[in-house]
């Protein structure tokens, strides 16, 4: 089933306008940061059809940056976020792109700080639901509502059981789990949806295993 | 688990128990969480749901200037006189639509079950609040009916304008308080069946039109026409009447009809409301200041 929650008919709490522009923006943009891991310096959000044409009169521009600092989607700060994020040196650029997308409320955001940089297609659903489409060019169908694991690894025989082992040692059921490869042999990714949040301890010890080169969360 | 409205309804009659009820049990199950933690959760968005209310009343403005204040100017009426429509049925209007006006505004909401329509369910509550005194635990259980009924259209039809049109976002909002209003006025669960049924029976093919794209014309006033339907039809149902047509089917009917909607009625503000001239202009002077 599409919807599994009393809470999502009845919820989000939000920030006003509307649930697709502004609660499913607030919810790309922090998908986006934790899977940075950390506060992004700068970002560039490429906005497609009626997120490119509306977003102003929706405040999605300020619900795209409420998320990549972090709020939650009916944090009060929200419509103070594109301030905020230049008080602490987040520098946002928006680019209205005129490029055809399957869905119109298609956002693709492009983050990063010292360390490391991700790059990420979301798209807003309708009434707050958002999915992840892509990741670092890897085509991927994730639901932000739920918490999953992303894993970086190796086409390699074994990387994925030893995977599900672990999870399966520590009780954690599999919802939904996505396997995709750049090409035969070379860098791969593992998206498993979770039905609860998993503990770092879990995923300090995926990635000491062998073949895996990165492991990072979004929390629900 | 129920899929229908047909087995809601059958489980809440089997085990003699309220359709909020059932809502709750099954949530517990899904998500493996206690009775307390979901019905705080619950109590939470009933908190914010007043909390919008009350400030919708102290009036509020929305950046676009498009939208703001009328429910202040129907609740200032009341004062003054006596409503054609009655009390409650104008009071819910009122709140209906100032929750809508908050959310307009970018204010602190709880979609219902989306932010266009997060008006018309707790617009009835706090109207019909006043003549039925229900306690706190029976605020909740309110949301929990109105949720059940939700829950199954989003999962057999949609619950956004995009998608289905305005009929799936105000006509489920509408439906849905229709049933919260007749379990908490004492009706049976298949009465409740029957609100939903004819409140929905009564807002198929409704376009979703925003002018300029923005969730306020003529979002805000709709959330006052789903509001007074979903009180004429609970007072229907918990009159004796039903609905020759079954919830489900209704619910059905409303789903074909989205899906042949032309793209242009499905909230791309590009067809009714908002192409008329004056909407034309509204847009380019919005989008033209905000530029």
């Amino acid at each position: 089933m599409k919807y599994n929650s009393v809470f999502d008919i009845i919820g989000p709490l939000m920030i006003g306008p509307s649930s697709s522009h502004t609660a499913g923006a607030a919810r790309i943009g922090k998908a986006a940061r934790n899977l940075l891991g950390s506060e992004p310096h700068w970002a560039k959000i490429h906005l497609y059809e009626s997120f490119a044409k509306t977003y102003k009169g929706h405040g999605t521009d300020f619900a795209l940056a409420g998320g990549l600092l972090g709020f939650e989607t009916d944090d009060p700060r929200m419509n103070k976020a594109l301030e905020l994020a230049k008080a602490r040196g987040l520098r946002i650029e928006f680019i209205e792109d005129t490029s055809a997308v399957s869905h119109p409320n298609t956002a693709r955001l492009i983050i990063g700080n010292a360390r490391d940089q991700v790059e990420l297609v979301g798209v807003s659903i309708g009434g707050g639901k958002v999915e992840i489409s892509e990741l670092n060019g890897f085509e991927l169908r994730l639901s932000g509502n739920h918490p999953a694991i992303l894993v970086t690894h190796n086409d390699h025989f074994g990387a994925i059981a030893s995977v599900t082992a672990i999870l399966a040692k520590h009780k954690i059921n599999i919802g939904h789990m996505e396997v995709n490869r750049k090409d035969l042999g070379e860098e791969a990714l593992m998206v498993i949806e979770t039905d609860q949040n998993v503990e770092e301890l879990v995923l300090q010890e995926l990635m000491k295993m062998q073949n895996i080169l990165h492991v990072s969360m979004i929390v629900s | 688990m129920f899929r229908t409205v047909a087995e809601l309804v059958e489980l809440a009659e089997k085990e003699n128990i309220l359709i909020s009820e059932v809502m709750i049990r099954q949530e517990m199950d899904a998500k493996e969480k206690t009775r307390e933690a979901i019905l705080s959760e619950m109590e939470r968005n009933l908190d914010v749901m007043e909390n919008a209310v009350e400030d919708s009343l102290k009036g509020v403005n929305s950046v676009t200037g498009l939208t703001g204040g009328d429910a202040v100017l129907i609740q200032e009426y009341m004062k003054n006189n006596t409503p054609l429509a009655g009390n409650v049925l104008l009071d819910a209007v009122s709140k209906a639509m100032g929750t809508n006006e908050v959310n307009a505004a970018m204010g602190t909401i709880c979609a219902t079950p989306t932010a266009g329509s997060a008006g018309v369910v707790p617009g009835t509550l706090f109207a019909v609040k006043n003549q039925l005194n229900p306690t706190r635990k029976q605020m909740v259980r309110y949301l929990f009916t109105a949720g059940a009924f939700g829950f199954v259209v989003a999962n057999n039809a949609f619950i956004s304008g995009a998608a289905g049109g305005c009929q799936a976002e105000v006509g489920s909002a509408a439906g849905m308080a229709a049933a919260a209003i007749v379990e908490m006025a004492g009706g049976t669960s298949q009465a409740s069946a029957d609100a939903f049924a004819m409140t929905l029976k009564n807002m198929l093919g409704l376009v979703c039109d925003p002018v300029a794209g923005l969730v306020e014309v003529p979002c805000v006033k709709r959330n006052a026409g789903g509001a007074s339907l979903a009180i004429v039809s609970a007072d229907m149902a918990l009159a004796g009447v039903t609905s020759r047509i079954p919830c489900d089917e209704v619910i059905g009917a409303m789903y074909r009809i989205g899906k042949t909607m032309p793209s242009t009625l499905r909230e791309t503000g590009e067809g009714g409301l908002a192409a008329t001239p004056t909407g034309q202009l509204l847009k380019e002077k919005i989008f033209g200041s905000l530029a």
